[in-house]
């Protein structure tokens, strides 16, 4: 087999959703991976030190957390695309240089397989409490792709996908699973390597000494130009022009930080995926992401037969978040059932959009376990009377 | 809902092009130098012109082609020499130049990757980063310059601040010892380990030229005045006075263990190449590993 054959294992395997995840990234023609060991997150870590080698890519433990992004952002301006794999504890000491890998506009994918904090909370069972930090978490303004997967076969897919939109929009990118997808096992297709749509480095099409290297086109994305290529570009994280040199004054923050924010804000028509059960003539709907949107998948079908007009919207995406979309939804949905395994994050953001037009209503567990379909349903019949 | 209202255009673009560059090229090393970044921000008397410089005529020495020498900084006025090279250049976060150039250095072996920063970036912050990279071996060239305290915030101490002396955090004198960073180097595994100041230009020049050739983990500490912050502070004049200093109380000591090498700067500046030695990359290891690998397979 060739290295790259090797690198997309086609066929069915019977894998977890960490190791899905890490396959998706081979097959995403990830050739670095830095990591630090970390419950539940490290399956991706240990597939990724059996796999690399065998497709000529690089695996290497670092010292910290802290490291393993920096690393990341090394080896990125390096021409490869770089991968890393966390949990609540790490993804804290990754906000650094995630902030660094916002300013200087570099693609990676960071992949947070979320454990129950605050700080070592439960190291072995699941949260899904990081989404905020995940959007927030790093100083200063910059928008957010977070993707939240559902299934082993989603870790595959959506690692594939997290990728393509750290290529196309020049940014780290988030993989925001929970212990219980990471941790599950089960059938996932790898496609035929022809079959897998991936979007390669937009390139300077101009000589070296035409290059503006941080000017952007009407996208708002500027091509990149890596190490090595005869650019010699300077990268800094301190506020640049578009010659990418310091300028540290108010109207040049304001143009960069406008568009590092505008970028995503502006382009997330095409980033949000969402998918949708049953809303045509919904009253109630519940918003879920991660694991317990399989349990919410549940809960709705059981109240359909109810005769309950209740319906589900699974956010794939988590940020962007589908303001437009949950603001127009409640102009008829009377209440949002949110279940979610922290105190209420997404909640937050669904009771933004849903203003005084239509209720929220949170259904929170702190960590450990993920909703029965029984608690879901008991808080929808509970708002559908 | 917020309505963001746009104050975009009201600014003009910000670009540096408008900045004097008429003179740019008449220097013969103007080729590595970004054109329009000169003048630096370094005070007068500083050290780190003198360190950039010696970078530079190493470069020329290895004939390293300037878009094979990518620099990586971390944060600091140290870290601001990687915004005056005409190379590849990283600003990174404060201590993270190592890790940083350790991604850059595994995924392109091509290039001859220098971290330039300083001590209380490369050991306070970043210290867990650099003895570890050490002990692996990573292609990594770094080139340290110590003055003893933190310069850009405006002269507080540092790992590297002697015992009693003064700095804006320290008003009644020091109570911490400090590292001796060549020792530390040493003792982590680093295969090239020097220490010079910025008296010993040539020596500097010839020692950096050597650690670009050198395979692997390699560190060049070199003393530099800090007229602005370390030296006020501590009354030793200007940086000319330090410089003198320097070529008073130097002594160099080619091979002694670098743990012994004294840095008394009122008594004894042990200088000189500590450490030579030959030691097989992680580049070098991981690269065996996969070709075990594929011969099984």
């Amino acid at each position: 087999m060739s290295v790259n054959e090797r690198a997309v294992l086609t066929g069915e395997h019977f894998i977890n959703g960490d190791e899905a995840s890490a396959e998706g990234a081979l097959a995403a023609g990830c050739a670095f991976f830095a990591g630090y060991p970390i419950t539940p997150a490290t399956e991706v870590a240990e597939r990724m030190s059996n796999r690399l080698p065998e497709i000529g890519g690089v695996y290497i433990q670092m010292e910290d957390e802290i490291a393993s992004m920096a690393a990341l952002l090394g080896a990125s301006w390096g021409g490869v695309k770089a991968m890393t794999s966390t949990s609540g504890p790490g993804f804290s000491l990754m906000m650094e240089n995630i902030g660094l890998g916002m300013m200087t506009e570099t693609p990676c994918v960071v992949v947070n397989i979320q454990r129950a904090g605050p700080s070592t909370g439960l190291p072995t069972l699941v949260g899904q409490a990081d989404v905020m930090q995940c959007r927030w978490g790093s100083h200063g303004d910059y928008g957010v792709i977070a993707l939240a997967p559902g299934s082993a076969q989603e870790m595959f897919d959506l690692t594939i996908e997290a990728f393509n939109l750290s290529e196309t929009y020049r940014q780290p990118v988030f993989i925001m699973s929970d212990e219980i997808v990471g941790h599950m096992f089960e059938k996932v297709v790898i496609p035929p390597a022809d079959r897998i749509r991936l979007i390669p480095r937009r390139k300077p099409l101009v000589e070296p000494s035409d290059c503006i290297p941080f000017q952007a086109d009407d996208g708002l994305v500027p091509p990149m130009a890596c190490a090595g290529e005869g650019f010699r570009v300077h990268v800094t994280g301190l506020t640049h022009d578009e010659m990418g040199y310091p300028h540290i004054v108010h109207p040049t923050q304001e143009r960069l930080v406008r568009r590092l924010v505008d970028k995503i804000r502006l382009n997330a028509k095409d980033i949000i995926r969402l998918e949708s059960h049953s809303l045509e003539d919904a009253e109630t709907v519940v918003v879920a992401y991660g694991c317990v949107a399989r349990s919410a998948r549940e809960s709705v079908e059981r109240a359909r037969s109810k005769g309950l007009k209740v319906g589900m919207l699974r956010l794939i995406t988590l940020w962007p978040f589908p303001t437009a979309l949950i603001r127009k939804m409640s102009k008829t949905v009377r209440t949002f059932v949110v279940p979610e395994i922290n105190y209420g994050q997404m909640a937050y953001e669904v009771e933004r959009c849903a203003g005084e037009r239509a209720q929220t209503v949170l259904v929170g567990m702190m960590g450990g376990t993920m909703h029965t379909p029984d608690i879901i349903l008991e808080v929808i019949e509970e708002f559908s009377r | 809902m917020i309505r963001r209202m746009s104050a975009v255009e009201a600014f003009e673009p910000s670009c540096h092009l408008s900045r004097d560059t008429e003179r740019h090229g008449v220097h013969p090393d103007d080729e590595y130098l970004k054109r329009g970044r000169i003048p630096h921000i370094w005070c007068s008397g500083c050290g780190l012109g003198v360190v950039l410089n010696a970078f530079i005529q190493a470069l020329k020495v290895r004939e390293i082609p300037p878009d094979k020498a990518p620099v990586v900084s971390g944060i600091g006025c140290s870290g601001r020499a990687a915004g005056y090279l005409n190379l590849d250049t990283y600003h990174t976060t404060h201590g993270r130049g190592i890790p940083f150039a350790t991604g850059l250095a595994l995924t392109r072996p091509d290039l001859t990757v220098t971290v330039f920063s300083g001590d209380g970036d490369l050991f306070a912050i970043g210290g867990n980063h650099l003895i570890h990279a050490a002990r692996r071996n990573v292609d990594v060239k770094v080139i340290c310059v110590n003055n003893f305290n933190y310069g850009m915030t405006g002269g507080q101490s540092a790992p590297t601040t002697p015992l009693e002396s003064r700095t804006s955090t320290t008003p009644y004198g020091n109570v911490e010892y400090p590292f001796n960073l060549a020792g530390l180097a040493g003792a982590a595994g680093a295969v090239y380990v020097a220490r010079w100041t910025t008296f010993h230009v040539r020596f500097l020049v010839d020692s950096i030229s050597e650690a670009l050739a050198k395979p692997g983990f390699t560190f060049i500490e070199v003393l530099a005045p800090c007229p602005t912050g370390y030296n006020r502070r501590n009354k030793l004049g200007q940086g000319l006075d330090v410089m003198k200093l320097y070529r008073e109380k130097s002594v160099i000591q080619h091979g002694i263990p670098p743990q012994e090498a004294e840095l008394d700067l009122q008594r004894r500046i042990v200088v000189g190449k500590f450490v030579d030695i030959d030691k097989a990359t992680f580049r070098t290891e991981y690269e065996n590993l996969v070709q075990r690998k594929a011969r099984k397979s």
